[in-house]
């Protein structure tokens, strides 16, 4: 073995590299934050988050975005809702129902896994087959068709990983008591009710910024979203469109857009981080 | 007690019913795809779309090399930027730092998690493709716009850290502190400990946290679109332009009604990248499961 300096020296090398590529990731976060902040202050405006487009609006005229505010608030609250209302019951079937660790649990848990997995464009190809199959046009229906689906595999494997966190005995003792299944996990669903939220607002944020699966079920439109089955627009959508006009002042709104989505996100993210640490307090 | 009863079990069976609902939807996807790729099976053989490079859908030539090859490009980039990165700081995080800047980074991940695609998007068309065209470029005498594979894999890269990490992280943890203790007390020097010990026994998790970094990669769709530069030629630089797998279902959905031919081979793109992913996540979280088992 080298002599101690050069081993020492390696550590040191070894110590800073490390800290180097911390440093690097990390930062890549406010870089992102950083960049879309800069180029999009200028442009931000009351006027943008309050008014339709209109007439001219995307040669660079008068107007706003709060179609695709809405249209995203819209997809995002009614499909998350759905997701939650499907997914809980999954994840307390795989949890009070099924015995733990049977073959049909732990299959289902790695297919939820995997699908968590699968991009949004693969769900939306498939339920724009589906739609021109059943004569549905893109609109709103659509969207959240797809982005339910998208967002299922979330909240069934968020719920499942709070529930794992549950002590055996609180299980055991209410069964004790004479309880049926669904008494046991309505004590269970008390017990994680802030880890509950946590789900619904990761599932939710995914929900709100997907792009590849409203752009092909979708559609888009200058309207407020009020009929289920006319298209609507979108947040991301309207960023990636105004993103591709020549007109420097549309690429500023789009920038400008792209901030109001991140004010979203960041909001929703302290919100759940703030559920999350108030989970851990939760426990017993 | 009968009412009690009557409930149990109509949740009981509500419950299944949604799951076997929602299991049928890998079902749904690979047989709605399935039959929409037959088509352009029948016409051309497998081997040959997956291996001819020339696209163009109106002569009915339908080869995939160029996606393909987008696809692996950006991939390939985006992992030889992540891996060596992530396994660092991981390793800084269990390893060297204190608790307090743990818990402080961590969440700062779950942050970069919660971006989505189309603002990493617009911050590789502000920031990475301007960055690559006026100063990384000309260092190699090359002239580009910047929208190349190269622009892709910096983007992805950045996409799949906060994955990658936070199971690297957890990986790490699971390593019994008296494997470290023993390695120490011969002598090691901490960097050998962790490059002779950890790192060793936190391979199949790492090789599971890669692998499930490629998956992401290869399925990432709007923000790579957005930089790529999108020609379907197969690229053969970094600072070429690339079109991967992705982009070509999200760039073609609107006019593919028109061509013959054309909607079954976006559908055989689809389904290529499912197969692909798929197989990618469910080898990885297997690796993930064992050793979960196992701690």
């Amino acid at each position: 073995m080298a002599n101690v300096k050069t081993r020492l020296l390696k550590e040191n090398i070894a110590k800073v590299l490390m800290q180097l590529s911390g440093i690097t990731i990390t930062g890549s976060l406010f870089l992102i934050v950083g960049t879309i902040l800069y180029k999009g202050l200028p442009y931000l405006s009351w006027e943008m988050v309050s008014q339709l487009p209109q007439g001219g609006f995307y040669i660079g005229k008068e107007g706003g975005i709060l179609n695709a505010i809405l249209g995203s608030l819209y997809l995002g609250t009614v499909s998350t809702g759905l997701a939650t209302l499907i997914g809980i019951p999954i994840a307390i079937y795989l949890n009070v129902y099924v015995k733990n660790g049977s073959f049909l649990a732990r299959t289902s848990k790695l297919i939820f896994d995997v699908l968590f997995g699968i991009p949004s464009i693969v769900y939306g190809a498939i339920a724009f087959s589906v739609m021109i199959w059943m004569g549905i046009r893109a609109s709103l229906l659509g969207g959240i068709i797809t982005i339910t689906l998208l967002t299922i595999p979330i909240v069934v494997r968020t719920i499942d990983e709070l529930l794992k966190t549950i002590p055996i005995d609180l299980k055991h003792v209410t069964s004790s008591l004479g309880a049926t299944k669904w008494e046991v996990a309505k004590i269970l669903l008390r017990y994680i009710k802030p880890g509950i939220f946590t789900a619904i607002l990761l599932a939710f944020g995914r929900a709100i910024g997907d792009v590849a699966g409203v752009l092909l079920t979708t559609g888009f439109s200058d309207n407020l979203p009020i009929y289920i089955d006319e298209p609507a627009a979108t947040l991301p959508l309207a960023i990636f469109f105004q993103l591709s006009s020549p007109i420097p002042e549309v690429q500023g709104r789009a920038y400008a857009s792209a901030l109001v989505l991140t004010f979203i996100i960041l909001f929703i993210v302290i919100c759940t981080h703030y559920l999350a640490s108030k989970q851990k307090k939760h426990k017993i | 007690m009968n009412l009690r009863l009557i409930k149990d079990s109509i949740v009981r069976n509500l419950s299944a019913i949604l799951l076997f609902a929602s299991l049928a939807v890998v079902l749904l996807i690979v047989l709605g795809l399935g039959s929409k790729s037959i088509p352009l099976l029948q016409t051309e053989k497998l081997g040959n779309i997956l291996t001819e490079s020339i696209w163009s859908p109106l002569k009915g030539n339908f080869g995939f090399l160029p996606f393909i090859m987008g696809t692996v490009w950006v991939t390939f980039i985006s992992l030889i930027i992540a891996v060596p990165l992530c396994i660092l700081a991981s390793v800084y995080l269990v390893e060297y730092a204190s608790d307090r800047l743990r818990n402080l980074v961590l969440p700062l991940m779950n942050v970069l998690a919660a971006i989505p695609p189309v603002l990493y998007g617009v911050w590789g068309i502000l920031f990475v493709v301007p960055g690559i065209s006026q100063f990384v470029a000309p260092l190699f005498g090359v002239h580009t716009t910047g929208y190349s594979v190269f622009a892709g894999g910096i983007v992805l890269a950045v996409m799949i850290f906060p994955i990658m990490i936070s199971i690297m992280v957890e990986v790490l943890l699971t390593i019994p502190q008296e494997l470290k203790a023993a390695s120490l007390s011969l002598g090691a020097t901490k960097w050998e400990t962790i490059q002779k010990v950890i790192l060793k026994k936190a391979k199949p998790g790492i090789i599971a946290a890669t692998v499930l970094g490629v998956s992401r990669a290869f399925g990432e769709t709007v923000a790579v679109l957005m930089v790529c530069g999108n020609i379907p030629k197969v690229p053969q630089s970094i600072f070429d332009a690339g079109y991967p797998i992705p982009a070509l279902i999200a760039n073609n959905f609107g006019e593919m009604m028109s061509i013959p031919l054309y909607d079954s081979a976006l559908m055989f793109a689809a389904l290529l990248l499912f197969v692909i992913i798929f197989g990618f996540n469910l080898l990885s979280r297997i690796i993930l499961n064992r050793l979960e088992e196992k701690a």
